[in-house]
């Protein structure tokens, strides 16, 4: 490195020229499809937006006129807002939590492994909106919910969502903790769906911790236990980041607050309330990303 | 353990070796029955559904309304697949969308890992600002800016260059639109893409560069032959995803290509309305046997590829080093 620094100026400049043309492509469709869309939508949020005739439209400035509709006079956008926001919240730790433990026991050794690995990534191939429509559909059937089936020929489970709340609050739980256990049982489903990709990083991660560093803890005495909290976990923390990022951009693409602003451009035509809520939303996410991810890589463990 | 612990001492020593051994073995056998029971559970989860959908697409009308048949169908038929590969457009839509899946794909590999590449590997002035753009990229959701992207293309003049010679072109309904967008690294999560290329590259020795050089390539040499040769892992991992997502692309195809019949996940989309049309069909039941067999037509195209890639997958994603 320190080499370079050696040779003329123009070696460096001819450097920067080569990055510059083999990032070009992507600058040009950033600048010209990214970035002046995205402060087209920005102008859009600030302006009340007219059709016209063809398809087009005309914006006239209105000034935060769509920010104070969205939060005071729109029927339900307060609340989609704010449960979508919570939902992402909630839904990092049962996401996270949930594929490190399943890419821990698919790291294992047994038989079939192969295509026990491919029935966790069919989440990931299904998960198209077409497709999802269908199983939830069959989703009701296959739990007798459908028309067809008798009600005195629907199984019950002996374990229901009830019992199990009634058995934690026997122990004494705070009902707070309660509901976020019955609400993750609840969506166990939803959970598994989400976590595909997240089950492959992590299963990628695991692979690439040097086994010569468990041998050695395990001379030493170490229980398989302490070698998790001790070698695995700091190893997979840079991963772990990877994947609070993905989770949240994730859960947020297939949130409700996305489809109400998508819905009032393409179905109620109001474009500039439609782009508000967007930036609203986007911003939020942005924080909230930029939060989680400082509060957790305070943990991460890096190499250099 | 105290009992175990007396007899380990009453035993002489050349025999304590096998209690040791039995005791593991136990051990392991518990914890692989626990493990077992756990992933035949969330695999039950994960199945279930899919297993409801090929087992009611396969049901007679008569199975349907037998309430006596859950799952197992008494008078398999196959006239749902037959309804479904007919008003899917099936073969002909097939051959259209893993056309375009592979072309998209292809073109996504090439454009990700040439900017990937630029990031990761040369140093101008901008480029952490850049590549945080590159991350917003990935974290904004393109329905953000959909509505004036979507304009942009319903009067495309190449940024008024165009508007000089002709009318604005319209390149909605084509398949267009989507290739400008991935030739310019603005493709279906494109951002991703580039991030794990540049991670990649970032990853892999700078001396076979060196030796390129000194052997006197030059750097569009170097990257070709030399880089992405070795860059094969990447390669097959953003093969994967964006086979996959870029299939399963609902959204897009419906802003972009809305006047392309062509696309089996639109076609499905499309199915339940085609088929309650087409045939004056009104139980609701018998177009819902027609839609699940749609979707496992729709499933196994992409499930064999699934299949013939995840060998290399698997070995593919541990080198490649998603690092964050």
């Amino acid at each position: 490195m320190r080499k370079r620094g050696k040779f003329s100026l123009s070696l460096r400049g001819r450097e920067a020229m080569l990055g510059y043309m083999f990032i070009m492509p992507w600058l040009i469709g950033f600048i010209v499809f990214f970035l002046a869309n995205y402060l087209h939508t920005l102008r859009m949020s600030v302006s009340s937006v007219d059709m016209v005739a063809a398809g087009g439209y005309d914006l006239s400035f209105s000034g935060l006129e769509n920010f104070r509709h969205i939060f005071t006079e729109h029927a339900t956008f307060t609340r989609v807002f704010v449960e979508s926001m919570l939902g992402i919240l909630v839904d990092i730790p049962l996401i996270i939590f949930f594929s490190l433990f399943i890419a821990l026991l698919l790291n294992r050794k047994f038989k079939m492994r192969g295509i026990v690995r491919a029935v966790f990534f069919l989440p990931v191939i299904m998960a198209s909106a077409a497709i999802t429509n269908a199983i939830e559909q069959s989703l009701l059937m296959v739990m007798g919910g459908l028309t067809t089936m008798p009600p005195e020929m629907q199984q019950t489970t002996g374990l229901s969502v009830q019992s199990i709340a009634v058995l934690l609050a026997n122990f004494g739980l705070p009902l707070q903790i309660i509901q976020y256990i019955i609400g993750a049982v609840a969506r166990v489903y939803e959970i598994v769906r989400a976590s595909g990709v997240q089950i492959l990083i992590f299963l990628a991660a695991l692979q690439s911790v040097p086994t010569s560093l468990y041998e050695v803890a395990f001379i030493e005495g170490s229980t398989p236990y302490e070698a998790f909290w001790k070698i695995t976990l700091p190893i997979i923390s840079p991963l772990i980041v990877t994947n609070v990022v993905y989770t949240v951009v994730d859960r947020y693409v297939t949130s409700a607050v996305v489809d109400m602003a998508y819905e009032s451009a393409f179905l109620h035509w109001s474009f500039g309330v439609s782009a508000a809520m967007s930036v609203v939303s986007s911003v939020a996410v942005l924080l909230l990303l930029l939060m989680v991810c400082g509060f957790i890589s305070k943990f991460a463990f890096y190499h250099t | 353990m105290q009992f175990t612990k007396n007899l380990l001492e009453k035993l002489p020593s050349f025999r304590r070796g096998y209690v040791l051994r039995a005791k593991k073995a136990v051990k392991e056998t518990i914890m692989s029955i626990f493990i077992f029971i756990i992933l035949i559970g969330i695999a039950f989860v994960i199945l279930s559904p899919l297993l409801a959908i090929v087992s009611n697409s396969l049901m007679s009308r008569g199975d349907i309304y037998n309430p006596l048949v859950y799952l197992i169908p008494r008078n398999p038929a196959s006239v749902h697949y037959e309804f479904a590969l007919h008003y899917m457009n099936y073969w002909q839509a097939l051959r259209f969308t893993l056309g375009y899946t592979f072309g998209i794909t292809a073109l996504q590999i090439a454009v990700c890992s040439l900017v990937g590449y630029g990031f990761a590997r040369f140093r101008f002035p901008g480029r952490n600002i850049l590549f945080g753009m590159v991350i917003l990229t990935i974290v904004v959701p393109t329905q953000t800016i959909i509505i004036p992207l979507y304009s942009q293309f319903r009067f495309f003049d190449l940024f008024g260059a165009l508007g000089l010679f002709m009318e604005p072109i319209n390149l909605l309904g084509r398949v267009w639109s989507t290739v400008i967008l991935t030739t310019t690294g603005q493709g279906l999560r494109a951002g991703l893409f580039i991030f794990i290329f540049r991670q990649f590259f970032r990853g892999l020795p700078k001396e076979l560069e060196e030796a390129a050089v000194i052997d006197g390539a030059g750097p569009v040499y170097t990257y070709g032959r030399v880089m992405l040769p070795n860059a094969v892992p990447a390669i097959i991992t953003v093969m994967l995803f964006s086979i996959v997502w870029q299939y399963n692309d609902v959204y897009f195809a419906g802003v972009f290509m809305s006047g392309v019949r062509n696309l089996l996940p639109v076609n499905l989309s499309g199915l339940a309305t085609a088929y309650h049309w087409g045939e004056q069909e009104m139980d609701f039941n018998l177009v819902n046997a027609v839609v699940n067999a749609g979707v496992v037509l729709t499933i196994i195209p992409i499930i064999v590829i699934y299949m013939f890639l995840q060998k290399f997958f698997m070995e593919g994603i541990e080198r490649s080093g998603i690092v964050g």
